[in-house]
């Protein structure tokens, strides 16, 4: 068995680094660290962090974003090797901790491809270059007569070949090739890029042996279940621990001090439960009795707060875009036509809860952890124990799904806080109570559009509003205005209307919130997707057509602001390509054949986000009030495609994980408290009620690599919910659909 | 009172609380850590191992009621991932992140051995306590009835040696 398995290594491990002595490790590769504070700080350009070759011919590279299930861990090693001209039976990888040299190591927002595909391939091709010209002087030819193949260099005309093990001492005193002077392969000489490689971790998983979170061990490890405040902002007054320590397994109880606002990744605070076993502890802290202060959010209610936020989605907001007059047609308009649309706060319940092992010793901090950011790791972590961030080194397993939760470290600073008072390393293990009751929630929406509309149905002003708590909110308690979210599908709305004026409103939240796969996408698409959708009906218009119409001629659109166009965008909103994955979506779907009846319908939406274009026909079947999703159809155009086994799988989660937002999903609070915990009260969709079907089409593109993780989930619930308007004419304007079918 | 069961065909005894649940006495007690937690409530299916060759959620077990029993778990169906469900789930690259995979894998080996040839209906009965939040559920469905054939295939294979044998033995 091939074995890449994230094993849990001592310091020494890795401070002395993966590769021996005698390995070739690059100089020079620079890596454009796009936007990250890491780049701008110290400007730390260090060469040859993804790398290495050995003298024995093992070929090390470095994976340096967590693996949660994108399959990434594969697909950035293919790009090195292919450049290389590796044999990918012989290439180890290997997993980075955290370390600003590795450029951002923030595994979220879909762009760990479209980001590192080029310092990926330039790292191959250095090295690929620095062994042709080993050979090339060992052999007296010209380098132009050598070529890397299969973890060997060949000279074709003497029928001469050398491995790449033996060339590794000649390679590395080589010239290393400037930027410019780098030659990449042409797409037919591909190997791996664009084929199907199973995962790196596929044999350790189904093995049980690969090692999660929540599965890392170190010698000494104790056990910690820790009881949260029941509401957020709360604090400990008094408890009394004497039930719980007659727990056989409990040894002692501990506190983590209340968190200050803002909550930005701090832990919550609470009493730690510490126990040799896992389930001790958490037994112990069932006997614990605990007075709790409740703080100010103790009156915190789902219900009312819903209310405010409809409410002032029904009043002028503040303007985000604005093209032409809208107010001026709306006076006149013979036919208006509004809606308001409702995503309630979502949970991201990865599978594997938050877990995080630490280890405090000599002033310094050593984690284990599943995340998807372990430089956040090392700063929060130090920030809690007043230490520098590089002096907290953090291990990165694989993750048992992340979707956003996992990019927020709290649960690491709870670990290192315990260690410290235990002088022993600490595993910290919510429980799945734990995760949905205390995370940090995908934020609510309360939407309003209204369009007036011309003889044919065709909108000719559009207003839009939406009111959400930002998740800037959560490092300034004074952010009332989302800011990035307004890129995600509300701003970018790129209908061809001549009058057009997005706005957004203003909320505050009490409770923690934080990104989810495809964040404010998700209320955005389902909005805008849905009101199209009503206006096409209101018409009598096929949607497809419809849809087709409001896009408008191709074009391009420089979604920059302004000031930022300078040079060419190679990412410019095409709507070309928008409407070419529609149209592939409704052939592939069989859209003009199949005719609503019997309760069996289609609907479609579409959406870009994170760079790609996603086309989305979902077929359902309504039968006395029960949904079935027999069928869907996902096209997409993401530019470049490295792995596109993985891709698919990504958009066949992404149905999934659309069905249950749509189907199911909602976080509501009363009395402060969060009154979901588990997956009995939490659902989410289960084999039996996600779609049955999903087909991926990939449009083939040498775009620039674009996102994959996440577009696929925004044109889900628009979709689904159109779907079930065409088949029983009931319109679903607020999520979950749960028993709204009656 | 220790508890002596027998663990992927080897005695085992372990000496914890009687209450202790499987998942932990495999996972905190023994290091055995291919079974996952998930929900501690018997809702997800990430802890399912067999006992005595029945799929069970380990979670809401207590130690103490496996006392003489069978168990195995994922790390116990074979040496080499060489089980027709494993060799499915290779073929179909199914795991995302993997972390509900091996409850996943230990659910169909119990629904193959009862239904050797089950159908799309068969699989949503035994599957749909196993939640993939990754959304895998195409690429199992797909891989139960591929383990299906593969385990037909092997039967078929076994019963021809069996046979050769006893003609050796004739
Ligand atoms: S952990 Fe046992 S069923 Fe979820
Ligand atoms: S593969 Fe991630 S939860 Fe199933």
């Amino acid at each position: 068995m091939k074995s890449n398995s994230i094993t849990v290594v001592s310091r020494r491990d890795f401070v002395g680094g993966v590769f021996s002595a005698g390995a070739l490790v690059l100089g020079g590769i620079l890596l454009p660290l796009k936007g990250t504070a890491a780049a701008t700080a110290d400007a730390t350009w260090q060469p040859n962090v993804y790398l290495g070759l050995e003298p024995d011919g093992r070929v090390i590279i470095i994976a340096h974003r967590s693996e949660m299930g994108t399959g990434i861990r594969t697909s950035l090693p293919m790009i090195v090797a292919e450049e290389l001209g590796a044999d990918w039976t012989r290439v180890k990888i290997e997993q980075a901790i955290g370390d600003a040299k590795y450029g951002s190591q923030d595994t979220d927002g879909s762009e760990s491809i479209r980001d590192f595909y080029d310092p990926m391939r330039e790292a191959g091709a250095t090295a690929r270059m620095m062994l042709e010209s080993a050979a090339a002087s060992k052999w007296g030819v010209p380098v132009s007569e050598c070529r890397a193949r299969n973890h060997e260099v060949l000279h074709a005309k003497s029928d001469r070949k050398l491995g790449f093990g033996e060339l590794v001492p000649l390679a590395s005193k080589q010239p290393v090739p400037k930027k410019e002077q780098l030659k990449f392969k042409s797409p037919a000489e591909y190997r791996y890029v664009g084929k199907n490689v199973p995962i790196t971790d596929l044999d350790d998983i189904l093995a049980g042996h690969a090692v999660f979170g929540m599965d890392a061990r170190v010698p000494g490890m104790v056990y910690a279940s820790i009881e949260h405040p029941p509401v957020f902002g709360g604090k400990l007054k008094t408890y009394d621990d004497a039930e719980a320590r007659k727990v056989r397994g409990v040894s002692k109880t501990l506190t983590i001090p209340p968190f200050k606002p803002p909550y930005a990744f701090q832990p919550l605070g609470g009493v730690a439960v510490i126990a040799d076993n896992t389930w001790a502890a958490m037994q112990g802290r069932r006997k614990l009795k605990i007075d709790w202060d409740l703080g100010p959010n103790a009156s915190l209610d789902s219900v009312a707060y819903k209310k405010t936020l409809q409410e002032t989605a029904r009043k002028a907001c503040k303007v985000a875009r604005n093209d032409g007059d809208v107010d001026a047609v709306f006076k006149t308009a013979a036919k208006v036509h509004e809606a308001e649309y409702y995503v309630p706060h979502l949970a991201h319940a990865s599978m594997e809860p938050p877990v995080a092992v630490a280890e405090f010793k000599n002033g310094k901090v050593e984690l284990w952890a599943s995340t998807q950011n372990p430089q956040a790791v090392q700063e929060t972590v130090a920030k809690a124990m007043g230490l520098k961030p590089t002096d907290v080194t953090c291990h990165v397993t694989l993750l048992g799904g992340g979707f956003g939760r996992k990019s927020k470290p709290d649960y690491c600073a709870e670990a290192a806080i315990l260690s410290k008072q235990m002088g022993k390393p600490v595993k910290v293990v919510w429980s799945r109570e734990d995760d949905i009751r205390f995370d940090f929630y995908h934020a609510v929406a309360a939407m309003y559009i209204k369009a007036a509309t011309d003889e044919k149905g065709r909108p000719t002003a559009w207003l839009q509003r939406s009111v959400f708590p930002p998740i800037g909110s959560q490092d300034d308690v004074a952010a009332k205005y989302g800011t990035f979210e307004l890129d995600m599908g509300w701003n970018d709305v790129p209908y061809d209307i001549p009058n057009f004026r997005a706005e957004c409103g203003p909320a505050d939240t009490k409770i923690r919130i934080g990104w989810m796969r495809s964040v404010a996408n998700i209320p955005h698409a389902f909005a805008v997707q849905s009101f199209t959708d009503e206006l096409a009906a209101a018409a009598g218009r096929d949607r497809v057509e419809y849809l087709l119409d409001v896009l408008g001629k191709p074009r391009k659109i420089d979604l920059r602001p302004p000031a930022e166009r300078k040079g060419p965008d190679p990412y410019m909103l095409d709507i070309a390509r928008m409407r070419r994955v529609i149209e592939i979506a409704a052939e592939q779907s069989g859209w003009a054949k199949k005719k609503p009846g019997n309760g069996r319908a289609l609907g479609i939406a579409v959406h870009r986000s994170f760079l790609t274009y996603v086309a989305t026909v979902v077929e359902v079947e309504v039968d006395k009030g029960k949904l079935r999703i027999p069928r869907v159809d996902m096209v997409l155009d993401t530019g470049k495609v490295i792995n596109p086994d993985r891709v698919r799988a990504q958009l066949e989660g992404a149905s999934v994980f659309g069905a249950s937002i749509a189907l199911m999903g909602e976080i509501t609070a009363a009395n402060g408290r969060v009154q979901q915990s588990n997956f009995n009260t939490y659902p989410v969709a289960r084999l039996n009620e996600a779609p049955v079907e999903t087909h991926v089409h990939i449009v083939p593109s040498s775009a620039p690599p674009a996102g994959v993780g996440e577009p696929g989930v925004p044109p889900m619930s628009p979709a689904i919910c159109n779907a079930i308007f065409a088949a029983t004419g009931k319109r679903i304007r607020e999520l979950p659909i749960k028993k709204q079918l009656g | 009172m220790p508890v002596t069961f027998t663990l992927n065909g080897k005695p085992q005894t372990v000496d914890v609380s009687p209450q202790m649940p499987l998942l932990w006495v495999l996972r905190d007690s023994l290091g055995m850590t291919g079974t996952k937690f998930g929900c501690g409530m018997a809702l997800c299916g990430c802890c399912t191992v067999h006992i005595n060759g029945q799929p069970i959620r380990s979670c809401v077990t207590p130690i103490s009621t496996v006392a003489g029993k069978s168990v195995t778990t994922i790390e116990g169906l074979s040496s080499d991932n060489s089980h027709p469900v494993q060799r499915a789930w290779i073929e179909v690259d199914v795991p995302q992140c993997g972390y509900c995979q091996s409850g996943q894998i230990m659910t169909a080996v119990g629904l193959l051995k009862k239904t050797a040839h089950p159908t799309d209906a068969d699989i949503d009965e035994a599957m749909h306590g196993n939640i993939c939040r990754c959304g895998t559920y195409q690429a199992i469905r797909h891989a139960v009835h591929l383990a299906a054939q593969y385990q037909a295939a092997a039967n078929r294979n076994a019963t021809v040696a069996q046979n050769v044998a006893e003609g050796d033995a004739a």
